[in-house]
């Protein structure tokens, strides 16, 4: 396979490559930034203060009319890789081609909007740039329609030609618009571009629509009529295979070799020489090259002139033969000295049957993945890749696919479609995402939420993780703990959980208060995250109980905090003080053994080291309060003895 | 490609370098002006300069962020020996209200004695790490063991190089079957001899950086050095930028006994190497997922590399500045007028897009091939209409359409 190289393009920086010569350069999402720069370091030193200029590589993507089109095609693309299960390989073939019909419908639904907001368009510039995008699309749905006659449906011999009829017709609709113009004039039959349309419909293969013109000269020509008449046999007789009939091609080409030696015949008796457009019609009908090359005007490409060429001498074409025809086509056609396009090596390639060709110089004259990506992944599943001998079938459409999807994550939206191409890339569709998704911009929560669901569902632990320990870190340092401590707990990162359960407590230490409630009284099974947070968690539960006047659990809990050690050592005096008003109730709350756990904590505490670096002052309020502790213990074990003594009566 | 925007940077010296956070939201320039400027882009997508301060007391060379993971933090290395970390913190309401925001210089990193080349963090999943290299042939590995305070870094490793390094790139993958891998290069003239590129692996017995590799064949000064992401492959890809560019494969070869405690050896291949830049290449760097590598040299341009699905590499795009003056010598006015027919820059952009198709749909002989491309409003099902009687309808609605032909383009 031969290797075009194409000349890479060259984008002009302005204002750049004057004060200094080298380009610095850093890739982003979507563009690459650019900047003057020296990196040798002698030389001037810059002269005016240097510009940063954004380069954007895919332009497409931001049409919001292409939009349509991306958004439109993912959903049918997410359909074909669905049929791959749950249907016999039977009837594949027909929901490939209907898949295919859809994928063009909604390009032409894509062209004709474009071509609605050309004309609607009072900017000249953006006009033009909806009319190249039409023209771009033109040829996209040109050469996917061939691709699906030739590959998709494999039409056989008879039905071939046919297929590409209707796509010669469909491609060169200006026929009907003339047509149309001449019925409507006052007089048919004289208008200048009379013969041009009767031709044109020879030439496409529409003979009742070409009688039906011809009737209107011949009504008005009694003289001359007997040569209308066989004009209109020839054209009423010509044989059409029929490939639903019961008529085989055999069958078929016999009838047709006799209708074409009656056409013969005509012109060797001259029978229209009387009428030299009558004339240039039985020699289209006899296949004469000469003829049909004479009517370069009306078939305007060399792809038509081969349809009309092949429908006039091998209306049974096969398959395997077409490239001959085409190539020699194309040669007499555009003649020697012309130089081919890429659009016209494109289509001869497919005529050829090279699907690897066709691929690939669509890769390179287009910008775009879209339509590769989407054409390759139809045939793939076909699959035509393998039967074409490309062994590396697959990774060509996992490369064009990967492409395209990563194209759309350089979108703020679209990034959510490129996902389920992701999904559908069996060799390296989940490195991909991963390496995409955790740069998605995580704007906002929501869009947060997103992000993390799609990471969730595809058990991308790693990611997972990291957009929530980015989002806690985020609102901690905005102050909202709640938001963070959330956030980590999704995470399920201890270290940090303990940093913000520490920050809280801080919190409540200023403030009395807790802050996020609602959080924390539903922490559940996640407050096992860290200590820290298991304390916070039990600790707020403590305060809940006691609001609640539940005073003997609130205590309870509050004594097992100290004894199974949950609670840092740092917050047991707190713990202690929030004990004084359970002890100082009428009613006995703590037991003579809680009352001792109690006295043991205190005692505890105190004969741990003393903070050296406290002031006398704050010493003397420790101190004021370890005795307040003591005495109000002490009540209360009196209390509690006596309570415990008394036999209820 | 096209350019999309032109921001007057506003710098009073040279631009040495540009780097964007994580997500693409905010952007980072450092230059000879011995300042660090951070932009942020608003909703409305224009790029505005949040922060500007002096970094350092000479030419800052490289500026680089912190996963966010870590906050908002910039680490910058300059001429004047030292490397600094910078966070920014929320700051008074009436800065926000103006746009503005604050950093404050968490550490001055002073153990190099020459200009620190290059700084950057290690992969988020070793923890805050920082490494810098500097010209007197160190790389040096700081860690900040508690993230909340990034007033405490402490340096872990040194790994003498011996050749005055230019640039430094940690392998990111995260694989438990790579152990933390460091890639050196050196733009050390003086010794012609020695291969420039080398690898450095840590070991967990020893707990200490161990040299792997040395890219014997790269003896040209390096000027810089990238690995690309490891998309989940065994063997680690390398682009060097030095006389050429150059992407290395590093395959890892089975260790000889379970046991053996030495550092991994590689098999090193050359998966290609192109020359287009004609002298010295600057910069090196792949795109997200390693599917494009962009490399900046002598010829004043950036060029983009690709490879297809054979592994063969090409050239697919090329920037060059177009060598003119700006208007008004370059004052920040006039460039940011550089920038704005945003509708006009469209225009260009599609017209390169389309490049291979256009000219051929407006040439002579198949000028009029638009037109009759035209499709016509009856989708694919309504092709063939064999009774011209029942054809009006259809008729009608195409003739709508072939009005609507876009004739600009002739």
């Amino acid at each position: 396979m031969e290797e075009v190289d194409v000349e890479p393009s060259t984008t002009l920086i302005p204002g750049a490559g004057f004060y200094q010569k080298h380009l610095g350069f850093e890739w982003g999402p979507g563009d690459l930034i650019v900047y003057e720069t020296n990196y040798k370091l002698q030389g001037p030193r810059s002269a005016g203060s240097p510009s940063v200029h954004i380069v954007r590589r895919d332009e497409d993507i931001c049409s919001p009319i292409l939009r349509k089109l991306f958004s439109e095609s993912h959903l049918i693309f997410v359909g074909l890789q669905k049929i791959k299960e749950d249907v016999p390989s039977k009837n594949k073939k027909s929901q490939f081609v209907s898949i295919s019909k859809n994928y063009r419908s909604v390009i032409r639904a894509c062209m004709e909007e474009l071509q609605q907001n050309a004309v609607s368009t009072q900017s000249g510039s953006l006009a033009s740039q909806y009319g190249d995008q039409v023209s771009i699309l033109l040829a996209i749905e040109l050469i996917w329609n061939l691709c699906e006659v030739l590959f998709i449906d494999a039409a056989p011999a008879g039905s071939l030609l046919l297929q590409l009829l209707d796509w010669v017709r469909l491609h060169k609709s200006d026929v009907d618009a003339k047509a149309r113009e001449v019925l409507q004039s006052d007089s048919p039959a004289q208008h200048q571009s009379y013969w041009d349309v009767v031709i044109s419909l020879v030439l496409q293969g529409r003979t009742d629509e070409a009688r039906q013109v011809l009737s209107k000269q011949a009504s008005l020509r009694a003289e001359s009529s007997s040569v209308f008449k066989r004009m209109d046999g020839l054209l009423q007789t010509m044989p059409i295979f029929n490939p639903t009939g019961t008529q085989t091609l055999t069958e078929f080409e016999v009838k047709w070799r006799h209708w074409h030696e009656e056409c013969d015949r005509c012109l060797q008796d001259n029978t229209f020489a009387s009428n030299r457009h009558l004339e240039t019609i039985c020699k289209i009908l006899v296949g004469d090259e000469d003829t049909l090359l004479e009517q370069k005007e009306l078939l305007s490409t060399w792809y038509h002139f081969l349809v009309t060429r092949l429908l006039f001498t091998h209306p049974t074409i096969k398959p395997p033969d077409l490239h001959y025809y085409a190539q020699s086509s194309m040669n007499m056609f555009l003649g020697p000295r012309a130089s081919p396009e890429p659009l016209d090596i494109i289509l001869l390639s497919a005529f050829e049957f090279d699907l690897h060709q066709v691929i690939k110089d669509c890769s390179i004259a287009l910008n775009n993945w879209w339509f590769v990506a989407h054409l390759t992944d139809l045939l793939d599943h076909c699959k035509l890749l393998q039967s074409h001998n490309l062994h590396f079938g697959s990774n060509l459409r996992e490369f064009l696919v990967l492409e395209y999807a990563s194209g759309l994550f350089t979108h703020h939206s679209l990034w959510q479609l490129a996902v389920d191409y992701f999904d559908h890339c069996p060799e390296f569709g989940r490195v991909y995402l991963e390496l995409q998704i955790e740069r998605v911009p995580l704007d906002t929560e929501r869009k947060a939420i997103k992000v993390l669901r799609i990471c969730e569902d595809r058990q991308m632990s790693e990611q997972v993780r990291s957009i929530c320990k980015i989002m806690a870190k985020r609102a901690l340092r905005n102050n909202r703990l709640g938001s963070a401590l959330s956030w980590t707990i999704r995470a399920k990162d201890a270290a940090f959980a303990t940093l913000i359960s520490e920050r809280f407590l801080q919190d409540y230490s200023n403030k009395g208060s807790f802050t996020d409630l609602d959080l924390l009284d539903n922490l559940g099974p996640a407050m096992l995250l860290s200590d820290s947070l298991t304390f916070l968690g039990k600790y707020r539960e403590f305060h809940r109980l006691y609001g609640e006047k539940r005073f003997s659990e609130a205590a309870r809990l509050l004594l097992s905090l100290m004894t199974a050690k949950i609670a840092p050592r740092s917050l047991w005096m707190t713990l202690l003080t929030d004990a004084l008003p359970l002890l100082e109730q009428k009613e006995v709350i703590f037991s003579v053994d809680q009352t001792y756990e109690l006295m043991s904590c205190l005692e505890e505490l105190n004969s741990g080291t003393k903070h050296s670096n406290l002031t006398d002052q704050d010493e003397d309020i420790e101190s004021t309060k370890t005795e307040l502790l003591r005495l109000a213990l002490a009540r209360n074990l009196t209390m509690a003895i006596v309570k415990e003594g008394t036999i209820e009566t | 490609m096209f350019v999309a925007k032109s921001i007057a940077a506003d710098h009073k010296d040279l631009i040495h370098d540009v780097s964007y956070d994580f997500h693409g939201r905010r952007m980072a320039t450092c230059s000879s002006d011995q300042s660090v400027k951070v932009w942020d882009k608003g909703d409305d997508g224009e790029w505005h300069c949040t922060a500007s301060w002096k970094t350092h007391s000479g030419s800052v060379w490289r500026v680089t962020w912190a996963h966010p993971e870590f906050g908002q933090v910039l680490a910058s290395c300059s001429f004047d020996r030292t490397a600094a970390v910078w966070e920014e913190i929320v700051g008074e309401s009436n800065d926000k209200q103006r746009g503005q925001s604050h950093w404050i210089k968490r550490t001055t990193l002073v153990d190099s004695r020459t200009s620190v080349t290059d700084v950057k963090f290690a992969p988020k999943h070793m923890g805050l790490m920082l490494t810098t290299c500097s010209a007197d042939g160190v790389v040096r590995i700081y860690e900040a063991p508690d993230v909340m305070n990034l007033s405490q870094w402490s340096l872990q490793h040194e790994i003498s190089c011996k050749l005055s390094c230019s640039c430094i790139s940690w392998n990111p993958s995260s694989s438990r079957a790579h152990p933390p891998m460091i890639a050196v290069g050196s733009d050390d003239s003086n010794i012609t001899y020695s291969g420039k590129v080398q690898i450095y692996e840590y070991n967990e017995n020893t707990r200490k950086y161990a040299k792997a590799e040395t890219l014997m064949t790269v003896t040209d000064p390096v000027h810089d050095i990238t690995f690309a992401p490891n998309l989940g492959r065994s063997f680690h890809v390398l682009a060097i930028a030095t006389k050429d560019v150059r992407i290395f494969k590093l395959i890892p070869m089975r260790r000889e006994s379970a046991n053996s405690s030495g550092p991994t050896k590689f098999e090193v291949q050359v998966m290609a190497q192109f020359d287009s830049h004609n002298s010295q290449v600057w910069r090196v760097s792949w795109n997200i997922t390693s599917t494009l590598l962009a490399s900046s040299g002598d010829d004043g341009c950036v060029r983009l590399w690709k490879a297809n699905y054979m592994d063969n590499w090409k050239c697919t795009g090329i920037l060059r500045g177009d060598g003119s003056p700006v208007n008004g010598s370059g004052h920040a006015a006039a460039l940011s007028a550089v920038g704005v027919p945003v509708a006009a820059q469209m225009v260009v952009g599609a017209a390169s897009a389309g490049r291979y198709f256009f000219p051929h749909l407006d040439s002579p002989r198949a000028g009029s091939r638009l037109a009759h491309l035209l499709p016509p409003p009856s989708l694919i099902e309504q092709i063939y209409e064999p009774d011209l009687s029942h054809a009006p309808q259809i008729r009608q609605r195409h003739t709508a359409n072939s009005t609507n032909q876009p004739t600009e383009h002739d």
